[in-house]
């Protein structure tokens, strides 16, 4: 049983070629469900779950409304919806774009740490804008775990980089040290004195 | 021994903190929720919990206070503040040709359904101000089939109500709206439908001809009809599930035999109430066939 229930993880520019290779780091069996904005046109979007499907032993997931969240699974948040989570599951709204985007990491990261609180990691990656980093300081604030790519071999560094000025605490790691990081979190049993970044 | 007495419960219900936590704040919005039904009549305590949440809040920090129960107490004693949260809680994100490949998918495979029928009718339930009900009838028209139909569009709010009946549009959507009307399949100029007038696009009055635009209420009120369509487009998803159901449950009993069903793209009839009783046109489109 493992101390967290929940990784949201958001991204932007670059996003494909980062999840494609931090989820083929990840085992099938992954012990908790995986939820992730990544902005996208509208387009784009029967592309994305079959390209990263083709890389990774999870199972990818485009969500629906009211999706379950399983383990093992990498819920996807469609184009042009907002993805919130709720316990156990996804719902999906319309409602206006928030600082530009829709799906907003924000939103992803503030609603999965309203439900979970520690239980919840947060992971920002390559983007070429700020969303995602009021999301981390509320997943923090509320007890989560917070992690941020390293700037410096993320594809596009403005979005790590504003995730690690408002969480100063992130760890910030290469793609294959958050892969490690995330498996050696959710190995640790419930009652381990996990740290807490604050 | 004292010092003693008063350390040993801290520690005792520290760890158990933040697990109460969330608890508290669900007692909160519901009890919020709660009070909303009793003193004003808005039923809001079967919505998705999430986003109702998250439009909580939003609303208590737009009004610079701190916790749920601060913004019930103003809610409950100040109606001004219960309209302002009324908008919050009130979604009415729409668009003409909103999803152009479903328009694209409904003139392929629903139009030719519909021309064996005399008489057609239509349920848009949810049409919020009116862009996707204008939309099904300019294609429609263009099919040959308004003149037979009957589109009959509800909501719950009478104000955008108000709004879709006046057919008037931000002009500056009309670029959008006339790209979506492309890719959807529209068969003629998208400008012959409207007049710019009154600083925005007036859109052709003919086309609300045979639309009769009514209040309804999805939660609270029963069916008025038996449709040969009905569209329910991104409404459901803010409803939690119990809900959900119900609704699938009014709206199986509001459609004829063969019938059409037809959702938002990222909704689904899973676990819902007649799931069995329908099958899917045309997948990804979530276009559904009531066989049963």
């Amino acid at each position: 049983m493992s101390a967290y229930s929940i990784v949201v993880i958001g991204t932007s520019w670059g996003g494909l070629a980062a999840l494609s290779k931090l989820f083929g780091a990840l085992p099938g069996d992954f012990p908790i469900p995986i939820a992730v904005v990544q902005h996208r046109s509208k387009e784009s979007e029967r592309l994305l779950p079959q390209l990263l499907q083709d890389v990774t032993d999870l199972k990818i997931c485009e969500m629906d409304d009211k999706d379950p969240l399983l383990p093992g699974t990498v819920h996807l948040a469609p184009a042009d919806y907002h993805a919130l989570i709720d316990e156990g599951m996804v719902t999906l709204t319309v409602e206006d774009p928030v600082r530009f985007s829709r799906p907003s990491i924000d939103l992803l990261f503030i609603s999965a740490a309203d439900t979970y609180r520690k239980g919840t990691i947060g992971i920002v990656l390559t983007g070429a804008n700020e969303d995602g980093s009021r999301g981390l300081q509320h997943l923090v604030k509320r007890g989560g775990f917070a992690i941020v790519q390293d700037p410096k071999n993320a594809e596009i560094p403005i979005m790590p980089s504003a995730a690690i000025k408002a969480v100063p605490s992130a760890e910030v790691l290469s793609l294959e040290g958050i892969a490690a990081r995330l498996i050696e979190l959710t190995l640790e049993p419930v009652h381990t004195g996990r740290r807490t970044p604050r | 021994m004292a010092v003693q007495v008063a350390e040993a419960p801290k520690s005792a219900i520290e760890p158990e903190r933040p697990s109460f936590k969330p608890d508290l704040e669900r007692i909160e919005i519901e009890l919020l929720l709660e009070g909303i039904f009793r003193h004003y009549g808005f039923d809001f305590r079967a919505y998705a919990y999430a986003s109702v949440r998250r439009r909580l809040w939003k609303r208590i920090e737009e009004e610079g206070l701190s916790s749920v129960s601060a913004l019930q107490e103003q809610v409950l004693h100040d109606p001004g503040m219960m309209e302002k949260l009324l908008l919050d809680l009130s979604i009415n994100v729409t668009a003409m040709f909103r999803d152009p490949n479903f328009y694209a998918t409904f003139r392929e495979h629903v139009v030719p359904l519909l021309r064996t029928y005399p008489f057609i009718r239509i349920w848009h339930a949810g049409c919020s101000t009116g862009e996707e009900v204008y939309s099904m009838a300019m294609l429609l028209r263009e099919e040959g089939l308004y003149d037979r139909a009957r589109i009959y569009a509800t909501d719950i709010n009478e104000v955008v109500l108000q709004r879709a009946k006046a057919g008037i549009f931000p002009l500056e959507r009309m670029q959008e709206y006339t790209d979506n009307y492309i890719r959807a399949g529209g068969k003629r100029s998208f400008s012959e439908y409207y007049t710019a007038k009154y600083g925005g696009a007036l859109f052709d009055q003919s086309l609300t001809k045979n639309v009769v635009f009514s209040q309804h209420n999805l939660v609270t009120d029963r069916s008025f009809s038996e449709f040969n369509v009905i569209l329910c487009r991104n409404v459901l998803i803010y409803f939690d599930k119990t809900l959900q159901s119900k609704v699938h449950g009014l709206f199986y009993n509001s459609l004829a035999m063969f019938g059409v069903l037809v959702l938002g793209s990222k909704e689904t009839l899973r676990f819902m109430s007649h799931e069995e009783s329908y099958q899917q046109i045309a997948p990804p489109e979530k276009i559904f066939r009531k066989v049963k």
